[in-house]
């Protein structure tokens, strides 16, 4: 087990570790002193010297994009916290803010500061109420404990945060989405440039962190930028939680040095559901295209996933074994992105309602080997070709899942439909539940 | 004033292995443009800002001008162009052509194939681009997108869901340009569409431009949907005749009908944008009361019926003729409708056919002192145009409510605004919504306080007029005693520059054509003897009446009393004059009325002779925008039951033995042209002398403010029931203090009765920033209008809760 290194999830199995007082036991705000003690700037190159990156899948070092902020223009700069986690397979920042929601607000805190920023936003998936009160509740603490408000614990700095609540779409997550639904508006992505960091949150300097890059950065201020580089691979810094789910015997949040192997992480959770082998999964949500068995010794980085044609992602690993019907899988998730496309551009909102209507029919084994490729050239005209990110994972499942898996298409159009018993594959199935 | 980008801002790029030097930030569908390459697109539209959201005009960018290609193709119509950036389209690029195919093929796979009978097909951007830029057989067998169709986003325009791209030309337009965002994107994903809100319906008077600008049959009109077929209809490019703005626009017809009018592209004008009332009012000339011939008065003294009765066009040139001779003294009144060759032919029948200077173009109130404003400023100025509108740092509204009254110099500010270059500054009772619209600052001005108001301005530091500045003074600054000259003052202490900006198209070419009392056509005073000659000579005749005539108000009196005993009356309602009871006493006291009109109006009813008058559509003509920018326009349709106001007038001169030397408009214009602009001494205009007192309210009374709203009851909105049906409701508007007292805590709708010296009319009531002891009305939105049934100009009414 000592392949793990807790240190966000350090506290989570602490009594009621989401109070401040079970916070500050830990030693909790005592990294936020510190950076009181520091030049905003310094805070700014030590979090560059870490190494850290975005923990919300696009892997942009953290330090970087605080650099971008341009502090000569006069308007006000605002932090803004991505808690929109809604990547299918992804479970990090829901339980963080559940379990430890101070482990945010430390480092809410002294990122503003560092960016000076005296207004700091956390946008949080609207779905999940019982995180958004526990965050409100923590707010409200960290208030009354004049960790939030005016003149900071006497440094002089003010700060006030305001937990926001989403209304339920995907595309929010997207950072200039996120920004036009913070506003108020209609929550599309935004033309760019102007970026964030120039004109984000009312035309203002804006840096939009994910939570788990904001949460890492109060231990890379208590222990030092080198404790935090020593930890994972040469590009890839640091720790990161890895969250476990499908066929697996101990799905959950595991947190390891990035680098870990998928077969060092399945050998922590106890392995694959007991008498069955890994078929497909995937390394960041369904969004990064999936891999194989052939792949568990990949490292978790995000060079070693992108050299394995992939993504690191939200480290979202998905795990399906061979009773999984690939064909089944993909159109779930392609319809998710039909149902989250924004509508705003041509080739993601079209896009999507096509390949649900090819693709299941592919399932239900009509059709022919010729609408393989008819799926791939629809993949072609959509990926890159659309206004954002979103439609690129849109085609991500598909196109892997045709790379590796193409045969099992044609399986469903030779039976007639999908060959797979569907119960097989739930968790019911192994108490002898007839198909 | 158009600016011409400086070398230094040129950008060099290579389109298509072809060099072009374009200016700084231009984008790349507009660089490519340049070299002639049309790459295919549908929500980029070169007057809204970017959105990037149809990803049809994809191109390839093997260099972005840092050596580097971008991996993926790129929107043209986000991308601005950089130095040494190298675009391929789909012209040479393969991956950039698969691009735009592609996303044709998606736009066309929920997009029905109802070609056949959209009312777009023909002339639709997606329908053209998919033959160009798409494949010829749909990969696409399966379930397509449908709605129930179709959706009123307001009484005159539909929405076909189905069809819709969600481009968002129509939801930019609307926030962009008109400032009425009344329609939105809703839903997502493939259920994203423009939507509406239930209780407020696409109340916008701009909202025609939308459906032009669609670039598929999703936006229709209640008007024209499924009339006709675009390859069915010509053309013809025109002028709108309903304000003083010059609007271009292009008249399709068919059949001698026309079926609809468009915005026409004219960027140091309108731009690609008109008002609702430009497009859909044009019925008038197809009403049932359309003169189709001309009539004559069966006298009862000669055995007749004293009924009209149809006649030839030259017994009645014949009747007129010897009418008038018998008449005596007589005078002519003109209305707004007339185009200034018209103006020109009136204003000479007047001088050399009846002998008179009596004669006046303004059927409305007026004054002597706006007379002298108009012969000594207005004639022969162009101080100001549209452009210099966007480059002013000041703009001062007085009289002038520009989204009612001039509606393409709205759309001009509210751009200028936006910019944020240029600040409005209304004089005015209350913020109306277009000064909201164009984020105008209000100076509360009462009615009758406009000349202090605007002296006030010239030391006024926020508003810092300067010589950068301009003064817009609309027509109604005649009912406020020394206004004009106040403004006239303004501009020359600060060095702003001034322009009157009338109501109707014709006046301004009236002024020029010298259809007032003081002054003959090309600004030449009456009373400078020099010019009197200089007109005589260049008319062949003798010499001109030399004494300044009567104007409006006085040939009214004058035919009431029997001074006058003849008049010449084209397109005047006397509802929109100053006292209309007194106007039709005064044509019913006239001993001979010759009346030119396009339909039995309540004038031509009491006329001794009636000539049928074609409409603008029917007769080429000139409209001279407020501006002093002459907008020529051709006959659309050759229409022979009815004529213009030039050939009816030479008619009658002939017969009265004073041939005025022409008989088309197109006679008229060489005639103008050759007469030429006065360039002898001009009068100066006189700080008018008797100070009349100020409207002030009687005690527990209001003074009225009014003006007519863009749609309202005029008659050139007749038979349009749709265009109807989005006017602004007509409602009477009072500060919340007077609100207050009036009814207190009433919920719902309030509703007053308004008494003036007129009569009293019945109007729901809402609250304004008015200031205390004054009422606004629309001045022609119930019965026949404010100076009918309500009150006089400057009079004060009373209220009281109904």
């Amino acid at each position: 087990m000592d392949m793990l290194t807790p240190v966000l999830t350090d506290n989570w199995d602490q009594d009621r570790a989401w109070t401040l007082a079970a916070y500050e036991k830990q030693g909790g705000y005592g990294a936020m002193k510190k950076a009181f003690t520091m030049a905003p700037d310094d805070i700014i190159t030590a979090v560059k010297d870490s190494g850290l990156r975005g923990r919300g899948g696009a892997g942009f070092p953290t330090g970087m994009k605080w650099g971008f902020i341009p502090q000569d223009n006069p308007k006000p700069k605002y932090l803004v916290v991505n808690a929109d986690e809604s990547e299918p397979g992804t479970c990090k920042d829901i339980p963080l803010m559940m379990a430890s929601p101070h482990t945010l607000l430390e480092g809410v805190i002294i990122s503003s500061f560092a960016i000076r920023a005296n207004h700091a936003f956390i946008y949080v998936r609207g779905e999940v109420l019982h995180v958004v009160r526990r965050l409100q509740h923590a707010v409200q603490e960290a208030y009354l404990a004049g960790l939030l408000g005016k003149n900071i614990q006497g440094s002089g700095y003010d700060l006030d945060v305001v937990v926001h609540a989403g209304a339920g779409a995907y595309i929010c997550g997207e950072e200039t989405a996120l920004l036009e639904g913070l506003e108020g508006r209609r929550g599309q992505p935004r033309l760019r440039p102007p970026f964030p960091a120039v004109a984000g949150l009312y035309a203002s300097p804006t840096v939009i962190n994910n939570v788990e890059s904001i949460a890492s950065v109060p231990s890379i201020i208590a222990n030092g930028a080198d404790w935090f580089a020593s930890m994972g691979t040469e590009k890839s810094k640091g720790y990161g939680i890895f969250s476990l789910s499908g066929h697996v015997t101990k799905p959950g949040a595991y947190e390891a040095p990035l680098g870990i192997t998928l077969r060092q992480l399945i050998d922590l959770a106890g392995g694959m559901r007991a008498g069955h082998q890994l078929k497909f999964w995937t390394p960041g949500g369904s969004s990064t295209p999936m891999l194989t068995d052939e792949h568990l010794d990949v490292p978790l980085d995000f060079e070693g996933v992108g050299a394995a044609g992939s993504m690191l992602g939200t480290r979202a690993l998905q795990l399906f074994d061979e009773t999984t019907c690939v064909v089944g899988a993909v159109l779930r998730w392609t319809e998710f992105y039909k149902h989250e496309s924004c509508g705003k551009c041509t080739p993601c909102r079209e896009g999507t309602w096509w390949l649900v209507q090819t693709l299941s029919k592919l399932e239900k084994g009509q059709g022919t080997e010729d609408d393989l490729d008819l799926l791939l050239d629809q993949c072609d005209n959509i990926a890159g070709r659309s206004f954002c990110a979103l439609a690129d994972g849109a085609t991500s499942p598909i196109v892997s899942s045709i790379k590796y898996f193409r045969d099992e298409y044609i399986a469903h159009l030779r039976h007639g439909g999908c060959p797979f018993d569907p119960a097989a594959s739930t968790v019911f199935a192994s108490h002898g539940a007839p198909a | 004033m158009t600016t011409t980008p400086e070398k230094t801002s040129l950008v060099n790029v290579t389109i298509d292995g072809i060099q072009v030097s374009v200016p700084k930030d231009t984008l790349v569908i507009r660089a490519a443009e340049q070299v002639g390459v049309q790459v295919p697109r549908f929500c980029d539209h070169p007057l809204l800002a970017p959105v990037g959201a149809c990803r049809q005009c994809l191109v390839d960018i093997p260099d972005a001008g840092n050596g580097k290609a971008i991996p993926k193709p790129q929107a043209s119509c986000t991308l601005p162009v950089a130095e040494g950036m190298v675009v391929q389209t789909q012209v040479t690029s393969p991956v950039a052509d698969k691009a735009q195919q592609g996303v044709m093929e998606f736009l066309l796979i929920n997009h029905p194939l109802d070609c056949a009978v959209c009312d777009k097909g023909g002339e639709c951007p997606l329908q053209n681009q998919a033959m160009s830029n798409g494949r010829a057989e749909t990969r696409f067998d399966g379930v397509k997108r449908t709605f129930p169709k179709p959706i009123a986003l307001s009484a005159q325009v539909l929405l076909d869901r189905e069809r819709c791209i969600v481009c968002q030309r129509c939801t930019r337009f609307t926030d962009e340009i008109a400032g009425d965002p009344f329609i939105a994107l809703i839903e997502r994903g493939a259920s994203q569409q423009i939507g509406v809100a239930d209780d407020a319906p696409f109340l916008s008077y701009f909202s025609g431009n939308t459906i032009q600008i669609c670039p598929v049959g999703a936006l229709t009109s209640a008007e024209y949907r499924f009339r006709s077929r675009p390859f069915d209809l010509v053309s013809t490019p025109s002028v709108a005749e309903h304000d003083a703005c010059g609007a271009a626009i292009r008249i399709d017809h068919r059949r001698g009908k026309v079926m609809r009018r468009l915005a026409g592209n004219d960027p140091e004008v309108n731009e690609e944008w008109i008002s609702d009332k430009d497009r859909f009012a044009f019925h008038y000339a197809r009403q049932d009361d359309r003169l189709a011939h001309p009539m004559v008065r069966d006298l009862v003294e000669d055995g007749g019926d004293g009924q009209l009765r149809p006649a030839s066009w030259p017994e009645a040139f014949a009747v007129a003729a010897n009418g008038l001779r018998a008449a005596g003294a007589s005078a002519v009144l003109t209305g707004g409708r007339v185009t200034a060759e018209d103006a020109y032919a009136y204003s000479k029948f007047a001088r050399v056919a009846l002998g008179t200077n009596d004669v006046d173009f303004r059927a409305r109130p007026h004054s002597a002192e706006e007379a002298e404003f108009l012969s000594s400023f207005v004639a022969l100025s162009n101080h100001v145009d549209y452009t210099d509108l966007e480059t002013a740092s000041v703009v001062v509204l007085a009289g002038l409510e520009p989204e009612d009254e001039a509606a393409t110099i709205f759309l001009r500010l509210r751009k200028a605004t936006r910019n944020g270059t240029t600040r409005v500054v209304a004089l005015a009772p209350f913020t109306t919504r277009g000064l909201e619209k164009m984020a105008g600052r209000l100076i509360v001005t009462m009615p009758g306080d406009e000349a202090a108001a605007l002296r006030a301005l010239a030391d006024d530091g926020e508003t810092a007029l300067d010589a950068g500045g301009v003064i817009l003074v609309g027509e109604r600054l005649a009912q406020s005693h020394g206004a004009l000259t106040a403004a006239l003052e303004l501009a020359k202490t600060t060095g702003a520059r001034l322009a009157w900006v009338p109501r109707r198209a014709g006046d301004r070419g009236a002024v020029e054509a010298g259809c007032l009392p003081n002054l003959l056509p090309g600004g030449r005073p009456i009373t400078d003897a020099a010019a009197r000659v200089d007109a005589a000579t260049a008319w062949g005749t003798g010499s001109l009446p030399a004494a300044a005539g009567r104007d409006g108000n006085a040939i009214i009196a004058a035919l009431t009393t029997g001074e006058l005993g003849g008049l010449v009356i084209g397109g005047v309602d006397p509802a929109d004059t100053t006292d209309p009871a007194a106007t039709l006493a005064a044509i019913d006291a006239a001993r001979f009325v010759v009346s030119l009109e396009q339909r039995l109006t309540d004038v031509a009813a009491r006329a001794d002779v009636v000539f049928p008058v074609a409409p603008v559509s029917d007769k080429a003509g000139t409209f001279v925008t407020w501006e002093g920018r002459p907008r020529p326009f051709d006959a659309v349709f050759a229409n022979p039951a009815s004529l213009p106001d030039v050939r009816i007038l030479a008619g009658i001169a002939q017969q009265l033995g004073a041939p005025l030397g022409f008989k088309t408009p197109h006679e008229v214009r060489t005639e103008m042209e050759s007469m030429g602009p006065w360039d002898g001494p001009r009068p100066s205009l006189d700080s008018p002398q008797e100070p009349k007192k100020k409207p002030r309210a009687k005690a527990g009374g209001f003074v009225l403010s009014t003006w007519k709203q863009l749609l309202d009851k005029g008659v050139m909105q007749d038979g349009d029931v749709h265009l109807a049906a989005t006017a602004r409701p007509a409602v009477a508007r009072i500060n919340a203090a007077a609100y207050d007292e009036l009814f207190g805590m009433l919920e719902g709708v309030a509703t007053a009765i308004l008494t003036g010296d007129r009569g009293a009319v019945t109007l729901p009531v809402e609250v304004a920033d008015l200031p205390d002891g004054v009422v606004w009305v629309p001045a022609n939105s119930f019965g026949r209008g404010v100076l009918a049934d309500l009150a006089s100009p400057g009079s004060s009414v009373t209220i009281k809760g109904a």
